[in-house]
């Protein structure tokens, strides 16, 4: 494996962080800030995919899943904190005497609903990886049953409309943990949250990669059965990576409910969770930057391009897929090696015409 | 390393009603190199598929007191036995050095697995020179010659503290020299461990084999030394017959 070295990509982080945490906020205006910090929590649940699909193998097509784990746990605290001591608005709206469903409770607590964006992804992801990887569930196979899980959860929302908020999902919070997030300062600070998470994302990727177990996640990758007669079991080296991911998009779901303003079933359902993977090819899965800047970079064009050709973007996106995955099918981020490849390939090329002309010099 | 001895009996084999293996018996121990022969579907790769718990199997094989049928893969490596396979598997994309470090794994804490690898193990250095990749430390294992391929899955077999290793084919498509160095290494390998080489390579077996067994469409023909092994009449007419076998071709059972 061709790795370049790891402080080089250490400062690269390093770079990333000052132009995400200090440059970014002094160039850009309120709206485009705002629209980075979605582009970041796109980014922290790409991160996670890239080291459970590239690294890992596991072709995760269900993330929403989690992203909705961390979002809704974190919107039905803001909600609560909005609405105070009353029902939820949209509650009342269907009966004014409706109580407050019981697992909403325990949201009042701030303690609790960060425990819970970090908690329920683990303690689910560990089930359920646990109960496929430990039966040999993989390629097609993951990759279908985590969608299918990605459209129940959708549609589960959807049907409870009077719980969740249904399709309408759960919106106009006013306060983030006591901050007032209509004040620009205060969406300044979210926006910063969201990109230092981001960062920390990548570090924890970055010392992960360099580990033994990174080396071990790809040997698993590339020959699960060989993994086995070393004496590891295979299903716990993937059970790490695919929890970790999960974690991953579920913080970047928590964050994206304060930035964002709005969570619906939309923003977790099949077409989002294949909008997080797509990002990722783009980039290139198996890089450490590849993850990232890819969902940044599909987010920005849908947000950009999407609003100024509205029915075309979606036709622009499949292009640049089809192109991407044609001629780069290691994404974005093999394009530098690549070049330099060719470069010292064609750089060779004269070297071993002087091998054969020194050859015939010797025999004659 | 250990006086453990590997003791096989009455190991059965069924695939889907196909018998592949019954009855079979035979022992090997620290010491010596023991040799499993026969012509294409006597069974020999399945006798250590059925060894290292890659298909069910009855009868019995026990490491020491310890039986080994019926276990989980990962546990009977756990045990002390490893393999290699036919076609050299190892990790392509890793060099070789992170090869080795995987195989010298498995007695590490998850909390070092999460730590970067600092300096080599000395197994690993002792294993690199045994098998003479010192020089390819750094070499992604993919571009590796088919030969190297192979050491290094010994050598990954010497790091992982392999009680018994079962090598299969080890010899196949290597050069004469290759070969040779093969031979040696094995014999350097099995002075303090149980080696069991399948082979079809009949001189590479009469170089080197300690003591062999025939296998014959799943049952054991002759049991002995190469002397007499080759002296057996039984076993010289299964390998004049063999080359009819092979023209007729016997596609019933494709080798793992």
């Amino acid at each position: 494996m061709t790795k370049p070295k790891p402080w080089l990509s250490l400062s690269g982080i390093g770079v990333f962080a000052v132009l995400l945490l200090a440059v970014a906020p002094l160039v850009l205006t309120d709206h485009w800030l705002n629209n980075l910090g979605k582009y970041c929590c796109w980014a922290i649940a790409a991160v996670g995919i890239g080291l459970a699909w590239g690294r890992g193998g596991m072709l995760v097509m269900g993330q929403g899943v989690f992203f909705a784990l961390g979002a809704y746990s974190m919107a039905m605290h803001l909600t609560l904190e909005t609405a105070g001591d009353r029902v939820p608005g949209f509650m009342v709206l269907y009966d004014p005497l409706a109580p407050l469903p019981a697992f909403w409770e325990p949201f009042r607590s701030t303690a609790f609903t960060l425990l819970a964006i970090v908690l329920l992804p683990v303690v689910l992801a560990g089930v359920l990886g646990y109960a496929l990887f430990k039966r040999g569930v993989k390629g097609a196979y993951f990759a279908i049953l985590s969608q299918a899980l990605a459209v129940a959860l959708a549609t589960l929302i959807s049907s409870t409309i009077r719980e969740t908020g249904g399709d309408t999902g759960l919106s106009d919070f006013k306060y983030f943990f006591g901050f007032v997030l209509n004040d620009p300062a205060n969406k300044v600070m979210v926006y910063l949250i969201a990109a230092a998470l981001l960062v920390m994302c990548l570090l924890a990727v970055w010392q992960l990669y360099r580990s033994r177990f990174g080396e071990l996640l790809v040997a698993t990758r590339d020959a699960e059965e060989r993994v086995r007669f070393l004496g590891y079991d295979p299903a716990n080296v993937k059970l790490v990576a695919f929890v970790f991911s999960a974690l991953m998009a579920s913080i970047g779901g928590a964050m994206f409910v304060p930035i964002v303003g709005i969570i619906t079933p939309a923003e977790i359902g099949a077409a989002a969770s294949i909008l997080m993977i797509a990002g990722v090819a783009f980039g290139g899965r198996a890089s450490l930057f590849g993850p990232a800047l890819g969902a940044m970079a599909v987010g920005w064009g849908q947000s950009s391009l999407g609003s100024t050709w509205p029915e075309s973007w979606t036709y622009i996106l499949g292009l640049l897929f089809i192109v991407v995955i044609l001629f780069l099918p290691n994404g974005l981020s093999s394009l530098p090696a690549r070049f330099a490849r060719t470069r010292r390939s064609a750089a060779q090329q004269p070297a071993p015409a002087i091998a054969t002309a020194e050859l015939e010099g010797v025999r004659s | 390393m250990t006086d453990a001895s590997l003791v096989v009996t009455n190991l059965r084999v069924e695939f889907s009603g196909f018998v592949a293996v019954s009855g079979v018996s035979f022992d090997a121990h620290p010491g010596e190199v023991r040799f499993l022969i026969g012509p294409n579907g006597a069974g020999k790769t399945t006798c250590i598929d059925a060894i290292t718990g890659l298909v069910r199997a009855t009868g019995s094989a026990r490491l020491g007191e310890k039986e080994l049928l019926g276990q989980q893969v990962h546990r009977i490596v756990r045990l002390g036995v490893g393999r290699t396979f036919q076609t050299a598997s190892v990790f392509e994309e890793l060099t070789v050095l992170q090869n080795l470090d995987i195989a010298a794994g498995r007695h590490r804490t998850p909390a070092s697995l999460l730590r970067a690898r600092r300096g080599t193990d000395a197994s690993i250095e002792q294993a690199l020179e045994e098998t003479g990749l010192t020089g390819e430390l750094a070499t992604p294992a993919g571009i590796l010659s088919h030969g190297q391929k192979q050491w290094l899955e010994i050598a990954m077999l010497l790091v992982q503290d392999a009680k018994v290793l079962l090598l299969d084919e080890p010899v196949a498509g290597m050069s004469h020299d290759e070969r040779a160095a093969t031979g040696d290494l094995v014999q350097r390998i099995a002075a303090k461990r149980i080696v069991l080489v399948v082979e079809h390579d009949m001189d590479f077996m009469r170089r080197f084999a300690t003591r062999v067994t025939v296998l014959h469409q799943g049952k054991v023909l002759s049991q002995g030394t190469v002397a007499e092994v080759q002296a057996d009449p039984q076993v010289q007419e299964v390998y004049l017959g063999t080359a009819d076998a092979i023209a007729v071709g016997t596609p019933n059972r494709t080798e793992v």
